[in-house]
């Protein structure tokens, strides 16, 4: 249905166009150098005037036309019916109409919900085509205005640069929206969340056992929402994730950038780029595929015992995945040393080494700490190989043998399969989003800072 | 000047022997420095050929697909032509599989024979069927799948039978008790030769029959390996050696309380076979037993199973039979996540980028905007996901699972990308383009529209491109809003529930089945060569079209 509403007004759209350009070569009859504007602009606007509104319309439509019929149906449910029941047993009878009125039918089906189900189908029906009535009549009064609007001396360029400069400027602000929307939605559910769990129990808690009871009378009748070993278990990966990742990150940009040959950087760079685009559920299946079983039988072998999905398996894979972005951020701090101080250390004797290790590096410092605090941001909110290949529980522990878990594993294992949100469980990973949204961001910001300072030390 | 003359003093002694050593080390430092570089690179790239290697060994076998060619007869009293779907296919199934094993008559083991096809044959039946309501009364040939553990089997990817011990166990056989000669071979019967001592604590002479004959085997056997038990050795014997302790000491009841010496009693069956130079084997458990195994080489013998080409792969949707699985769903989910995501960050961010780039004048908000398009790049693609289900989700009330959402929630995280690369290429233009425009009298607009941006097009299709692959192989969010859903169609619209290509990969990957780990990896090997394409694709416009000015 919605794929032709927006097809008869992209076809209204079209139409509008074609009426514009041939109303207004009418109007200087063919003598296209009397308009103001081209015809094509003529017909632009038209259309503009056309399409823009009845988007915007089948858009609020669509975004509201559930709630409303929603609370159409409520109202229209006899009122014994629905006197004693919670908001969520009202969202469940709710359901129970709506997924009768398309067949699925669970258990015992009463009058009521059949009626209800049968005024239900009829409303979808009638919102659905009173949405296409109303969007087109909208088109056509748009068409008749802007029709009415066209004659030579109507600048009609302008009108049309007006609309796309303001949907530019729309454009631009999604960013912000966006940010908008990540911020508020995760403040709005964790503080629902704070308002079950104190704050400082979140931030300052040792355990983590998010398990809610089903029913009151099960033993756990509330979980432990205690962040920081779920936060250390992150941090232990991340470390492990760097300790593979800078070393070989930096040593390869080093090579790189002051030993290697054209021809050799210009294969090398790339195949080291794939590292960056394989996707990271292919890491995660890579490190429970070969990793973790060749570490621990690496690890059997000189007779330590190894979790299957130790911090060391998930660290080590998320290290390779970082290798790349280590190694090209690196490679820019080193390139952006000035080249005199190259020269410098040249023309004072010393050999290449020598002035990478004691010129270079020092001088890149800022630039490559830089580049590693967005590495640790990343491995921070990397998710989908800690989530196949680290573990659920958490463990306040160093061992990097045993299984931890990290933020983001547990936002994905608190959410996935669950759309309740009424309950802690759900809403912790909000707070967990919460944290991890802003520690990245912190980090992102103070990483920017160190190199653009340093950048400018040397612009 | 008194400075320099007594520097001149010692004027440093370039030839000397120290000096050398001195320059010999540092350049050595310097080859070690790049030594290490050399090593790093090696590690890296060692790694991702390890990683596409492992996926490759692994992944390739799901590519076939072991199949058996059968001829059903459609017998014409068990399939009601008005009610076709309704009619026992499993038992047609069942029955023409069993007339190829004649001699297999128990119902057990009837049952058991059915396992070697595919559970969903029936269906393949059914589907035939309807499709041919006119073959009704007729043999019909097809080709039907086998079932996951054979085939396994018949691709050699399993073994049919497993060894029985391992190489430490044989080793500990060897160089314990065989290379000390105590194993002797009786009768074509392997016994070894120990020395025990018939404790009369353990057994009394008025009840031979009920003595802890165990006991008495275990401390015979430590006594051979004095302060060196290892407990492993145990387990070469088995109850045979016990009784066979019991008989001697039944037959000579004067031992008790002696000690019997080069006492012979048997290991156990597996070591009496590798007694004998075989290697002792047991039927891999994924397969059956030795019957199964039987069955499975006289279905050989038959000349009906093939390993083609598996179509099923591409063409079929989720399964719980990895035989069935294929990823034509996934495929299809990711393609309208990507479409959507396409239509709405291509234009969204290139008007973005376009207006600050050319339009936007330098204040407090259009910096606003570029630091918060700088951040969103580096938020972690899960919490775009915390935001699609919080906003598309609950919000707005969009249902879930569903490319729609999937699709959006992808455009907001490639929007940044989009916006950059697009900026990018705008830079490049030179300014001269520009005002050569502005100098003949075009408008702003008509100068971005008609010259800008067309000559900035291939460098942002580069950008995009790059972005959707991105996209595509972009997970977590997925998970959040439901596309890991267990969904046996491939959708109709972006609106049905629906499962995405890497969302799919990560599913398979969760599952126990040892063909889904083929079937995981051949996923992955698809996912990648999707992505080689795009960025195939975008490397030929940037060579092809991109302009240096």
């Amino acid at each position: 249905m919605l794929s032709y509403v927006l097809f008869s007004l992209l076809l209204l759209s079209i139409a509008g166009y074609y009426i514009g350009r041939t109303r207004s070569i009418k109007l200087v009859s063919g003598d296209e150098h009397k308009l103001h504007s081209r015809a094509g602009y003529h017909g632009a606007f038209i259309a503009a005037w056309i399409g823009v509104p009845t988007l915007i319309l089948v858009l609020l439509w669509l975004m509201f036309q559930g709630t409303v019929v929603d609370q159409l149906l409520l109202a229209s449910l006899p009122a014994d019916k629905t006197a004693n029941l919670s908001p969520s047993q009202i969202d469940l009878l709710i359901s129970q109409i709506k997924s009768h009125a398309g067949g699925i039918t669970f258990g015992e089906i009463d009058a009521v919900v059949e009626e209800a189900a049968a005024r239900y189908t009829t409303w979808q029906a009638i919102a659905k085509w009173a949405m296409f009535a109303a969007a087109l009549s909208l088109g056509i009064i748009g068409l008749t205005a802007a029709r009415s609007r066209i004659s030579p001396e109507f600048r009609a360029r302008h009108g049309v640069e007006r609309i796309l400069t303001g949907f530019m400027i729309f454009c631009s602000t999604v960013a912000i929206l966006t940010t908008l929307g990540i911020v508020l939605s995760l403040l709005f559910e964790a503080a629902r969340f704070f308002a079950i769990i104190p704050v400082t129990d979140f931030l300052f808690g040792l355990n983590w056992e998010p398990q809610i009871a089903l029913r009151a009378d099960q033993g756990i009748s509330q979980g432990a929402f205690g962040m920081i070993p779920v936060f250390a278990g992150t941090l232990l990966i991340a470390f492990i994730a760097m300790a593979v990742a800078v070393p070989i990150g930096l040593l390869s940009a080093v090579y790189l950038t002051e030993y290697a040959g054209k021809r050799f950087r210009a294969v090398v760079k790339p195949i080291l780029e794939i590292l960056a685009g394989v996707p990271t559920v292919v890491y995660g299946f890579f490190a429970i595929l070969v990793v973790a079983p060749a570490l621990r039988e690496w690890a059997a072998m000189v007779g330590i015992e190894m979790a299957p999905n130790s911090a060391l398996a998930a660290g080590f894979v998320m290290g390779i995945m970082i290798i790349p972005f280590v190694s090209s951020l690196s490679d820019d701090a080193i390139n952006a040393v000035p080249g005199a101080m190259r020269d410098g250390s040249y023309a004072m004797g010393a050999t290449k080494g020598e002035t990478i290790t004691k010129v270079l590096l020092p001088a890149a410092l800022p630039g490559i700490a830089g580049g590693i605090l967005l590495a640790i941001s990343r491995a921070i909110g990397e998710t989908m190989i800690v989530v196949m290949a680290a573990g659920i529980i958490a463990k306040l522990t160093a061992n990097p043998l045993e299984p931890v878990t990290t933020v983001t594993v547990q936002i994905v294992t608190l959410l996935i399969g669950d759309s309740e949100f009424d309950n802690p469980k759900t809403l912790a990973a909000f707070a967990l989003g919460l944290v991890l949204f802003f520690v990245t961001l912190m980090l992102n910001i103070i990483a920017l800072r160190i190199v653009q300072k340093y950048r400018e030390q040397y612009d | 000047m008194t400075d320099i003359t007594a520097a001149s003093d010692k004027l440093h002694n370039w030839a000397s022997k120290e000096n050398t050593n001195r320059v010999r080390a540092r350049y050595a430092a310097d080859r070690r420095l790049q030594i290490y570089g050399i090593a790093a690179i090696s590690f890296a790239i060692l790694v991702l050929a390890i990683l596409v290697g492992s996926l490759i060994a692994s992944g390739a076998s799901a590519f076939f697909q072991s199949k058996a060619t059968l001829t059903f007869f459609l017998d014409p009293n068990a399939i009601d032509k008005n009610d076709i779907s309704n009619a026992n296919f499993r038992k047609i199934v069942n029955d023409t599989f069993s007339k190829l094993f004649p001699d297999v008559t128990a119902p057990k083991q009837k049952s058991d024979l059915q396992k070697i096809l595919s559970t969903e044959v029936r269906f393949t039946l059914r589907d035939y069927v309807v499709a041919n309501p006119d073959k009704i009364g007729q043999s019909v040939t097809l080709t039907v799948p086998l079932s996951d553990p054979f085939d396994q089997l018949y691709k050699g990817v399993v073994p049919p039978r497993l060894n029985a011990l391992s190489d430490q166990e044989k080793a500990r056989f060897e160089n314990r008790l065989k290379n000390r000669g105590l194993i002797d071979v009786v009768d074509g019967r392997s016994f070894a030769k120990i020395n025990v001592y018939i404790d009369p604590a353990k057994v009394v002479p008025e009840d031979i029959a009920a003595g802890g004959f165990q006991a008495i085997l275990l401390e015979g056997i430590d006594a051979l390996f004095p302060n060196q038990r290892v407990a492993g050795i145990y387990a070469i014997f088995d109850d045979a050696a016990a009784e066979a302790i019991k008989q001697h000491v039944m037959a000579n009841p004067g031992v008790i309380g002696q000690t019997v010496e080069n006492l012979l009693v048997p290991v156990s069956p597996f070591y009496d076979t590798l007694n004998k130079g075989q290697n002792p084997q047991i039927p891999n458990p994924r397969i059956g037993g030795e019957n199964e195994i039987k069955w499975f080489e006289q279905l050989k013998g038959l000349n009906v199973l093939s390993s083609p080409f598996s179509t099923e792969l591409f063409l079929n949707s989720n399964s719980r039979f990895p035989e069935q699985a294929g990823l034509s769903g996934a495929i299809v989910g990711s393609f309208y996540a990507l479409m959507v995501c396409f239509l709405i960050s291509f234009p969204t961010g290139i008007a973005a980028a376009v207006y600050l780039e050319e339009f936007a004048p330098k204040n407090r908000w259009t910096d606003l905007i570029e630091v918060n398009i700088n951040n969103l790049a580096a938020v972690p693609s899960i919490v775009f996901g915390l935001l699609g289900l919080a906003v598309f989700l609950n919000l707005f009330g969009l249902p879930r699972s569903a490319p729609l959402v999937g699709g959006m929630v992808l455009s907001l995280l490639t929007l940044p990308t989009i916006i950059i690369a697009t900026r990018a290429a705008l830079k490049s233009v030179p300014p001269s383009i520009r005002q050569a425009a502005l100098g003949i009298g075009a408008s702003k607009h008509q100068v971005v529209m008609h010259h800008v941006l067309p000559l900035a097009m291939p460098g942002i299709l580069t950008g995009t491109i790059i972005g959707m692959a991105h996209a595509l192989g972009e997970t977590a969010p997925l998970l959040l809003i439901g596309m890991n859903a267990f969904i046996t169609s491939a959708p109709g619209d972006i609106l049905e529930a629906a499962t995405a290509l890497p969302a799919q990969i990560y599913s398979w990957s969760d599952s126990p089945e040892r063909g889904f780990v083929a079937r995981t990896s051949a996923a992955i090997l698809i996912l990648l060569g999707f992505l080689v394409f795009m960025n195939g694709i975008a490397i030929f416009l940037r060579q092809k079209f991109e302009r240096k000015w």
